[in-house]
Protein backbone atom coordinates (compact mmCIF):
# COMPACT_ATOMS: atom_id res chain seq x y z
CA UNK A 1 0.00 0.00 0.00
CA UNK A 2 1.49 3.41 -1.52
CA UNK A 3 0.78 6.65 -0.02
CA UNK A 4 -1.06 9.29 -2.39
CA UNK A 5 0.77 10.60 -5.49
CA UNK A 6 2.08 13.80 -5.10
CA UNK A 7 -0.48 16.83 -5.97
CA UNK A 8 0.10 17.79 -9.30
CA UNK A 9 1.23 21.26 -9.88
CA UNK A 10 -1.67 23.38 -10.80
CA UNK A 11 -2.95 26.62 -12.30
CA UNK A 12 -5.92 28.53 -12.31
CA UNK A 13 -7.06 31.56 -14.60
CA UNK A 14 -10.29 33.78 -13.95
CA UNK A 15 -12.35 36.30 -16.17
CA UNK A 16 -15.70 37.65 -16.10
CA UNK A 17 -17.05 37.37 -19.89
CA UNK A 18 -20.73 37.11 -20.77
CA UNK A 19 -21.79 38.68 -17.21
CA UNK A 20 -20.42 35.45 -15.46
CA UNK A 21 -16.75 33.89 -14.43
CA UNK A 22 -15.11 31.58 -16.22
CA UNK A 23 -12.58 29.91 -14.76
CA UNK A 24 -9.67 27.83 -15.55
CA UNK A 25 -7.90 25.09 -13.89
CA UNK A 26 -4.93 23.31 -15.33
CA UNK A 27 -3.14 20.65 -14.05
CA UNK A 28 0.13 18.34 -14.68
CA UNK A 29 4.60 18.07 -15.51
CA UNK A 30 3.30 20.46 -18.81
CA UNK A 31 2.21 23.42 -17.25
CA UNK A 32 5.52 25.22 -17.52
CA UNK A 33 5.38 25.03 -21.78
CA UNK A 34 4.46 28.66 -23.47
CA UNK A 35 2.20 26.96 -25.32
CA UNK A 36 -0.29 26.79 -22.30
CA UNK A 37 -0.30 30.90 -21.84
CA UNK A 38 -1.40 30.86 -25.31
CA UNK A 39 -4.09 28.55 -25.04
CA UNK A 40 -5.59 30.02 -22.16
CA UNK A 41 -5.71 33.23 -23.96
CA UNK A 42 -7.15 31.79 -26.87
CA UNK A 43 -10.03 30.35 -24.49
CA UNK A 44 -10.31 34.02 -22.84
CA UNK A 45 -10.53 35.73 -26.69
CA UNK A 46 -13.06 32.91 -28.21
CA UNK A 47 -15.71 34.07 -24.92
CA UNK A 48 -15.18 37.47 -25.69
CA UNK A 49 -15.92 37.48 -29.04
CA UNK A 50 -19.33 35.22 -28.65
CA UNK A 51 -20.29 37.88 -26.27
CA UNK A 52 -19.52 40.54 -28.40
CA UNK A 53 -21.93 38.63 -31.26
CA UNK A 54 -24.63 36.98 -28.87
CA UNK A 55 -25.25 39.17 -25.63
CA UNK A 56 -28.65 40.21 -25.75
CA UNK A 57 -27.18 42.65 -23.09
CA UNK A 58 -25.26 44.25 -25.65
CA UNK A 59 -27.52 46.62 -28.30
CA UNK A 60 -25.09 46.59 -30.98
CA UNK A 61 -24.52 42.23 -30.98
CA UNK A 62 -25.21 40.59 -34.34
CA UNK A 63 -28.16 39.26 -31.80
CA UNK A 64 -29.54 42.63 -31.06
CA UNK A 65 -29.72 43.85 -34.25
CA UNK A 66 -30.91 40.72 -35.30
CA UNK A 67 -33.97 41.24 -33.23
CA UNK A 68 -34.58 44.87 -34.20
CA UNK A 69 -34.65 43.89 -38.24
CA UNK A 70 -30.95 45.58 -38.52
CA UNK A 71 -29.81 42.32 -39.94
CA UNK A 72 -30.53 39.13 -41.37
CA UNK A 73 -28.90 35.80 -40.54
CA UNK A 74 -27.61 35.70 -43.77
CA UNK A 75 -25.49 39.23 -42.97
CA UNK A 76 -24.52 38.28 -39.32
CA UNK A 77 -21.28 36.46 -38.70
CA UNK A 78 -21.26 33.30 -39.75
CA UNK A 79 -21.84 31.65 -36.21
CA UNK A 80 -25.11 32.81 -35.67
CA UNK A 81 -26.36 30.60 -39.26
CA UNK A 82 -24.33 27.58 -37.57
CA UNK A 83 -26.16 28.77 -33.73
CA UNK A 84 -29.45 29.09 -35.05
CA UNK A 85 -28.90 25.54 -36.93
CA UNK A 86 -27.94 23.71 -33.68
CA UNK A 87 -31.26 25.50 -32.12
CA UNK A 88 -33.31 23.87 -34.57
CA UNK A 89 -31.68 20.77 -33.92
CA UNK A 90 -32.16 21.06 -30.22
CA UNK A 91 -36.04 22.42 -30.79
CA UNK A 92 -36.18 18.59 -32.40
CA UNK A 93 -34.30 16.25 -30.30
CA UNK A 94 -36.14 18.01 -26.75
CA UNK A 95 -39.63 18.31 -28.83
CA UNK A 96 -40.00 21.33 -28.17
CA UNK A 97 -39.13 22.11 -24.68
CA UNK A 98 -35.99 23.99 -25.89
CA UNK A 99 -37.40 26.85 -28.23
CA UNK A 100 -34.88 29.81 -28.40
CA UNK A 101 -37.95 32.14 -29.71
CA UNK A 102 -39.20 33.85 -26.92
CA UNK A 103 -41.61 36.88 -26.06
CA UNK A 104 -39.86 40.19 -25.85
CA UNK A 105 -40.80 42.87 -24.14
CA UNK A 106 -42.56 44.29 -26.79
CA UNK A 107 -44.84 41.98 -27.97
CA UNK A 108 -43.04 40.76 -30.76
CA UNK A 109 -41.28 37.10 -30.75
CA UNK A 110 -37.44 37.67 -30.00
CA UNK A 111 -34.73 35.58 -30.98
CA UNK A 112 -32.56 34.76 -27.53
CA UNK A 113 -30.37 31.69 -28.10
CA UNK A 114 -28.18 32.17 -24.89
CA UNK A 115 -29.80 29.01 -23.47
CA UNK A 116 -27.54 27.03 -25.99
CA UNK A 117 -24.72 29.77 -26.74
CA UNK A 118 -23.41 29.38 -22.84
CA UNK A 119 -23.04 25.67 -23.84
CA UNK A 120 -21.86 26.18 -27.13
CA UNK A 121 -19.18 28.69 -26.83
CA UNK A 122 -17.93 26.30 -23.73
CA UNK A 123 -17.60 23.72 -25.39
CA UNK A 124 -15.94 25.07 -28.33
CA UNK A 125 -13.53 27.80 -26.59
CA UNK A 126 -12.85 23.83 -24.33
CA UNK A 127 -10.90 22.75 -28.26
CA UNK A 128 -8.23 25.28 -27.56
CA UNK A 129 -7.57 23.37 -24.14
CA UNK A 130 -7.76 19.71 -25.26
CA UNK A 131 -4.94 20.79 -28.34
CA UNK A 132 -3.05 22.09 -25.57
CA UNK A 133 -3.57 19.04 -22.94
CA UNK A 134 -2.50 16.58 -25.77
CA UNK A 135 0.36 18.83 -27.21
CA UNK A 136 2.12 19.35 -23.66
CA UNK A 137 0.50 16.68 -21.29
CA UNK A 138 -1.98 18.89 -19.00
CA UNK A 139 -5.31 17.97 -17.77
CA UNK A 140 -7.82 20.94 -18.01
CA UNK A 141 -11.12 21.68 -16.25
CA UNK A 142 -13.00 24.84 -17.85
CA UNK A 143 -16.05 26.47 -15.44
CA UNK A 144 -18.14 28.59 -17.31
CA UNK A 145 -20.57 30.25 -14.43
CA UNK A 146 -21.75 26.55 -14.02
CA UNK A 147 -21.62 24.73 -16.82
CA UNK A 148 -17.84 22.50 -17.19
CA UNK A 149 -15.61 21.45 -19.31
CA UNK A 150 -12.73 18.35 -18.69
CA UNK A 151 -10.33 16.79 -20.37
CA UNK A 152 -7.39 14.72 -19.05
CA UNK A 153 -4.00 13.72 -20.94
CA UNK A 154 -3.48 10.64 -20.33
CA UNK A 155 -5.68 7.84 -18.85
CA UNK A 156 -3.37 7.42 -15.56
CA UNK A 157 -4.87 11.04 -14.64
CA UNK A 158 -7.05 11.07 -11.99
CA UNK A 159 -10.80 12.53 -12.80
CA UNK A 160 -11.62 15.93 -11.97
CA UNK A 161 -14.00 15.93 -8.78
CA UNK A 162 -17.01 18.16 -10.12
CA UNK A 163 -19.42 19.20 -7.11
CA UNK A 164 -22.90 19.39 -7.62
CA UNK A 165 -24.55 22.65 -6.17
CA UNK A 166 -27.50 22.25 -3.98
CA UNK A 167 -29.98 24.76 -5.12
CA UNK A 168 -31.65 24.67 -2.08
CA UNK A 169 -28.09 25.39 0.48
CA UNK A 170 -25.53 28.12 -0.02
CA UNK A 171 -22.24 26.07 -0.75
CA UNK A 172 -24.10 23.27 0.07
CA UNK A 173 -23.46 20.23 -2.72
CA UNK A 174 -25.88 17.46 -3.53
CA UNK A 175 -22.17 15.44 -4.68
CA UNK A 176 -19.87 15.16 -6.70
CA UNK A 177 -19.27 13.75 -10.28
CA UNK A 178 -15.90 12.91 -11.38
CA UNK A 179 -15.08 13.08 -14.88
CA UNK A 180 -12.30 12.72 -17.29
CA UNK A 181 -13.87 14.17 -20.50
CA UNK A 182 -16.82 15.98 -22.06
CA UNK A 183 -19.05 18.25 -19.81
CA UNK A 184 -21.59 18.43 -17.12
CA UNK A 185 -24.53 21.42 -17.25
CA UNK A 186 -26.53 22.44 -14.26
CA UNK A 187 -29.71 24.26 -15.10
CA UNK A 188 -32.20 25.90 -12.46
CA UNK A 189 -33.05 28.77 -10.64
CA UNK A 190 -30.95 29.39 -7.82
CA UNK A 191 -29.08 31.95 -8.85
CA UNK A 192 -31.45 33.87 -11.29
CA UNK A 193 -35.07 33.15 -9.71
CA UNK A 194 -37.42 31.76 -12.45
CA UNK A 195 -35.51 32.28 -15.67
CA UNK A 196 -36.57 29.72 -17.55
CA UNK A 197 -39.81 29.95 -19.69
CA UNK A 198 -41.80 27.03 -21.00
CA UNK A 199 -42.45 28.12 -24.48
CA UNK A 200 -45.48 25.69 -23.82
CA UNK A 201 -46.84 27.93 -21.83
CA UNK A 202 -44.84 31.32 -22.18
CA UNK A 203 -44.41 31.03 -18.24
CA UNK A 204 -41.63 30.20 -16.13
CA UNK A 205 -41.04 26.35 -15.46
CA UNK A 206 -41.09 25.43 -11.81
CA UNK A 207 -42.05 21.86 -11.21
CA UNK A 208 -38.19 21.32 -10.83
CA UNK A 209 -35.45 23.32 -8.61
CA UNK A 210 -32.64 21.71 -10.55
CA UNK A 211 -31.37 19.51 -13.35
CA UNK A 212 -27.73 18.52 -13.74
CA UNK A 213 -26.79 16.40 -17.46
CA UNK A 214 -23.60 15.07 -18.15
CA UNK A 215 -22.42 13.65 -21.41
CA UNK A 216 -19.64 13.69 -24.27
CA UNK A 217 -20.91 17.37 -25.57
CA UNK A 218 -21.14 19.91 -22.86
CA UNK A 219 -23.31 22.02 -25.13
CA UNK A 220 -25.63 19.34 -25.63
CA UNK A 221 -25.95 18.33 -21.66
CA UNK A 222 -26.60 22.37 -21.49
CA UNK A 223 -29.25 22.08 -24.04
CA UNK A 224 -30.93 18.32 -22.20
CA UNK A 225 -30.57 20.09 -18.56
CA UNK A 226 -32.34 23.45 -19.52
CA UNK A 227 -35.14 20.89 -21.52
CA UNK A 228 -35.68 19.17 -18.66
CA UNK A 229 -36.33 22.12 -16.12
CA UNK A 230 -39.41 22.55 -18.36
CA UNK A 231 -40.10 19.40 -18.91
CA UNK A 232 -40.52 18.10 -15.70
CA UNK A 233 -38.91 14.57 -14.04
CA UNK A 234 -40.47 12.90 -17.35
CA UNK A 235 -37.86 14.20 -19.41
CA UNK A 236 -35.36 11.50 -17.14
CA UNK A 237 -36.93 9.41 -19.10
CA UNK A 238 -35.42 9.87 -22.86
CA UNK A 239 -32.38 11.11 -21.21
CA UNK A 240 -31.54 7.50 -19.87
CA UNK A 241 -32.61 6.43 -23.03
CA UNK A 242 -29.97 8.75 -25.00
CA UNK A 243 -26.27 6.94 -25.08
CA UNK A 244 -23.54 8.75 -22.74
CA UNK A 245 -25.93 11.07 -21.37
CA UNK A 246 -26.98 10.91 -17.55
CA UNK A 247 -29.40 13.28 -15.41
CA UNK A 248 -30.29 14.26 -11.52
CA UNK A 249 -33.07 16.72 -10.32
CA UNK A 250 -33.80 18.06 -7.32
CA UNK A 251 -37.93 18.46 -7.97
CA UNK A 252 -40.01 21.19 -5.97
CA UNK A 253 -40.43 19.33 -3.52
CA UNK A 254 -37.11 18.69 -2.72
CA UNK A 255 -36.41 15.40 -3.61
CA UNK A 256 -33.69 13.73 -5.57
CA UNK A 257 -34.29 11.65 -8.78
CA UNK A 258 -31.94 10.38 -11.57
CA UNK A 259 -31.10 8.60 -14.10
CA UNK A 260 -30.01 5.16 -13.22
CA UNK A 261 -26.49 5.81 -14.52
CA UNK A 262 -25.60 8.93 -12.86
CA UNK A 263 -22.43 8.59 -11.47
CA UNK A 264 -23.03 10.67 -8.20
CA UNK A 265 -20.35 10.41 -5.69
CA UNK A 266 -21.46 11.21 -2.07
CA UNK B 1 -32.90 11.43 19.11
CA UNK B 2 -31.03 10.47 16.05
CA UNK B 3 -30.53 6.93 18.26
CA UNK B 4 -34.15 6.78 18.54
CA UNK B 5 -34.81 7.38 14.77
CA UNK B 6 -32.37 4.86 13.70
CA UNK B 7 -34.07 2.17 16.05
CA UNK B 8 -37.35 2.89 15.44
CA UNK B 9 -36.27 2.39 11.40
CA UNK B 10 -34.92 -0.54 11.92
CA UNK B 11 -38.38 -2.15 13.08
CA UNK B 12 -40.08 -0.13 10.25
CA UNK B 13 -37.33 -1.95 7.83
CA UNK B 14 -38.57 -4.94 9.01
CA UNK B 15 -42.77 -3.75 8.93
CA UNK B 16 -42.43 -2.67 5.88
CA UNK B 17 -40.61 -5.96 4.28
CA UNK B 18 -43.20 -8.07 6.30
CA UNK B 19 -46.58 -5.57 5.26
CA UNK B 20 -46.88 -3.31 2.42
CA UNK B 21 -45.10 -0.92 -0.07
CA UNK B 22 -46.02 2.03 -1.42
CA UNK B 23 -44.42 4.51 -3.23
CA UNK B 24 -45.82 7.82 -2.43
CA UNK B 25 -43.03 10.10 -3.81
CA UNK B 26 -42.64 8.27 -6.70
CA UNK B 27 -44.89 10.21 -8.66
CA UNK B 28 -47.55 8.87 -10.83
CA UNK B 29 -46.88 5.59 -10.26
CA UNK B 30 -49.73 3.41 -8.57
CA UNK B 31 -49.30 2.33 -4.56
CA UNK B 32 -48.38 -0.97 -5.35
CA UNK B 33 -47.63 -3.92 -3.00
CA UNK B 34 -44.99 -6.92 -3.25
CA UNK B 35 -46.30 -10.30 -4.57
CA UNK B 36 -47.68 -12.59 -1.36
CA UNK B 37 -47.67 -9.22 1.00
CA UNK B 38 -50.62 -8.20 2.96
CA UNK B 39 -51.92 -4.43 2.52
CA UNK B 40 -51.90 -1.80 5.25
CA UNK B 41 -54.61 1.14 4.43
CA UNK B 42 -53.12 4.33 3.47
CA UNK B 43 -52.76 6.94 6.46
CA UNK B 44 -51.21 6.97 10.08
CA UNK B 45 -49.82 3.41 10.55
CA UNK B 46 -51.34 2.38 14.06
CA UNK B 47 -48.95 -0.73 14.67
CA UNK B 48 -46.32 -0.03 17.06
CA UNK B 49 -43.35 -1.07 15.85
CA UNK B 50 -41.70 -1.44 19.13
CA UNK B 51 -43.71 -4.98 18.36
CA UNK B 52 -42.49 -5.72 15.09
CA UNK B 53 -39.07 -7.41 14.75
CA UNK B 54 -36.36 -6.14 13.00
CA UNK B 55 -35.45 -7.64 9.46
CA UNK B 56 -33.42 -10.05 8.95
CA UNK B 57 -30.25 -8.39 6.81
CA UNK B 58 -27.49 -10.66 5.44
CA UNK B 59 -24.12 -9.72 5.04
CA UNK B 60 -22.53 -8.55 1.57
CA UNK B 61 -22.18 -6.12 -0.82
CA UNK B 62 -25.80 -3.96 -1.81
CA UNK B 63 -27.23 -5.67 -4.58
CA UNK B 64 -26.67 -3.50 -8.16
CA UNK B 65 -30.07 -1.51 -7.58
CA UNK B 66 -28.49 -0.11 -4.44
CA UNK B 67 -24.97 1.79 -5.58
CA UNK B 68 -26.89 5.55 -6.01
CA UNK B 69 -26.81 5.73 -2.47
CA UNK B 70 -24.44 3.91 -0.17
CA UNK B 71 -25.63 2.77 3.31
CA UNK B 72 -25.11 5.04 5.84
CA UNK B 73 -26.92 6.50 8.97
CA UNK B 74 -30.67 7.58 8.86
CA UNK B 75 -30.90 11.06 7.88
CA UNK B 76 -33.57 13.53 9.35
CA UNK B 77 -34.67 15.49 6.60
CA UNK B 78 -37.02 17.97 7.68
CA UNK B 79 -36.79 18.31 11.45
CA UNK B 80 -40.02 20.50 11.83
CA UNK B 81 -40.29 20.40 15.41
CA UNK B 82 -39.30 17.96 18.61
CA UNK B 83 -42.36 15.83 17.78
CA UNK B 84 -43.00 16.19 13.97
CA UNK B 85 -39.80 14.48 12.13
CA UNK B 86 -39.13 12.74 8.92
CA UNK B 87 -36.47 10.68 8.74
CA UNK B 88 -34.95 8.68 5.70
CA UNK B 89 -33.26 5.44 6.70
CA UNK B 90 -30.06 3.91 4.77
CA UNK B 91 -30.36 1.71 2.03
CA UNK B 92 -31.09 -1.88 3.51
CA UNK B 93 -29.83 -4.79 1.54
CA UNK B 94 -32.11 -7.93 2.04
CA UNK B 95 -32.93 -10.80 0.20
CA UNK B 96 -35.56 -9.35 -1.69
CA UNK B 97 -32.43 -6.69 -2.78
CA UNK B 98 -32.47 -3.10 -1.86
CA UNK B 99 -34.97 -1.41 0.62
CA UNK B 100 -34.81 2.13 1.92
CA UNK B 101 -37.69 3.41 4.14
CA UNK B 102 -38.69 7.33 4.84
CA UNK B 103 -40.67 7.44 7.88
CA UNK B 104 -43.13 10.34 9.95
CA UNK B 105 -43.35 10.68 13.35
CA UNK B 106 -45.37 13.06 15.00
CA UNK B 107 -46.09 13.70 18.72
CA UNK B 108 -43.80 10.60 19.23
CA UNK B 109 -45.53 7.98 17.39
CA UNK B 110 -45.19 6.63 13.94
CA UNK B 111 -47.35 8.29 11.69
CA UNK B 112 -46.42 6.84 8.26
CA UNK B 113 -44.00 5.05 6.64
CA UNK B 114 -42.97 5.04 2.60
CA UNK B 115 -41.08 2.76 0.64
CA UNK B 116 -38.59 4.81 -1.51
CA UNK B 117 -36.58 2.12 -2.43
CA UNK B 118 -37.83 -1.19 -3.51
CA UNK B 119 -36.20 -4.65 -4.44
CA UNK B 120 -35.21 -5.16 -7.83
CA UNK B 121 -37.49 -7.57 -8.63
CA UNK B 122 -40.76 -5.88 -7.69
CA UNK B 123 -39.97 -2.75 -9.58
CA UNK B 124 -38.00 -3.69 -13.38
CA UNK B 125 -41.31 -3.79 -14.97
CA UNK B 126 -42.63 -0.45 -13.65
CA UNK B 127 -41.36 1.76 -16.24
CA UNK B 128 -40.62 5.10 -13.95
CA UNK B 129 -37.96 3.40 -11.96
CA UNK B 130 -36.20 1.89 -14.48
CA UNK B 131 -35.11 6.10 -15.43
CA UNK B 132 -35.62 7.63 -11.97
CA UNK B 133 -33.87 6.50 -8.93
CA UNK B 134 -34.15 8.40 -5.81
CA UNK B 135 -31.39 9.53 -3.59
CA UNK B 136 -30.93 10.22 -0.32
CA UNK B 137 -30.30 13.48 0.27
CA UNK B 138 -27.43 14.41 3.03
CA UNK B 139 -27.53 16.89 5.43
CA UNK B 140 -23.81 18.56 4.72
CA UNK B 141 -21.72 18.08 1.90
CA UNK B 142 -19.49 20.71 1.79
CA UNK B 143 -16.43 21.37 -0.31
CA UNK B 144 -13.45 20.67 1.93
CA UNK B 145 -15.29 17.31 2.81
CA UNK B 146 -15.85 16.45 -0.76
CA UNK B 147 -12.56 17.04 -2.20
CA UNK B 148 -13.74 19.08 -5.00
CA UNK B 149 -11.68 20.56 -8.03
CA UNK B 150 -15.14 22.64 -9.09
CA UNK B 151 -18.78 23.08 -9.48
CA UNK B 152 -21.54 22.87 -11.69
CA UNK B 153 -24.51 24.75 -10.85
CA UNK B 154 -27.52 26.97 -11.93
CA UNK B 155 -26.15 30.36 -14.08
CA UNK B 156 -23.49 31.78 -11.46
CA UNK B 157 -23.48 35.31 -12.14
CA UNK B 158 -20.49 37.63 -12.06
CA UNK B 159 -22.10 39.71 -9.10
CA UNK B 160 -22.19 36.33 -7.29
CA UNK B 161 -18.90 35.22 -7.95
CA UNK B 162 -17.63 36.92 -5.36
CA UNK B 163 -18.99 34.53 -2.43
CA UNK B 164 -19.19 31.48 -4.57
CA UNK B 165 -17.71 28.45 -3.65
CA UNK B 166 -15.87 28.23 -6.96
CA UNK B 167 -14.34 31.47 -6.54
CA UNK B 168 -12.90 30.39 -2.98
CA UNK B 169 -11.57 26.69 -5.45
CA UNK B 170 -10.19 29.20 -7.85
CA UNK B 171 -8.13 31.72 -5.34
CA UNK B 172 -6.44 28.26 -4.46
CA UNK B 173 -4.83 28.20 -7.39
CA UNK B 174 -4.76 31.52 -9.16
CA UNK B 175 -1.84 32.47 -11.07
CA UNK B 176 0.49 35.30 -9.37
CA UNK B 177 2.20 37.05 -12.80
Amino acid sequence: MTGPAPAAPRRAWVEQIMGMPISIHLRGAGLADGAVEAAVASVFEDLREVDSVFSTYRPDSDISRLNRGELTVAGCHPSVTEVVDLCDEAGRRTGGTFDPHLPGPDGRTWFDPSGLVKGWATERAAAHLEDVSRRVGVDFCLNAGGDVAVGVATTASPPWRVGIEDPDRHHGLLGVVPLRSGGVATSGSAHRGGHIIDPRTGRPADTLRAATVTGPSLMWADVYATATIVAGPAALEWIADLPGYEALVVTAAGDLLATPEFPLER
Amino acid sequence: MRRITAWILGTVCGLVLLFSYHTSTMGPAAPRVAAGALALPAGPVATSPTTVPPASVPAGAPPAGARSAAAGPAVPTAPATATDTVVTGPIVPTRRGPVQVQIQVHGGRLADVVAIVLPDANYRDERINAYAVPILRQEALDAQSANIDSVSGATLTSNGYVSSLQAALDSVHLSRS
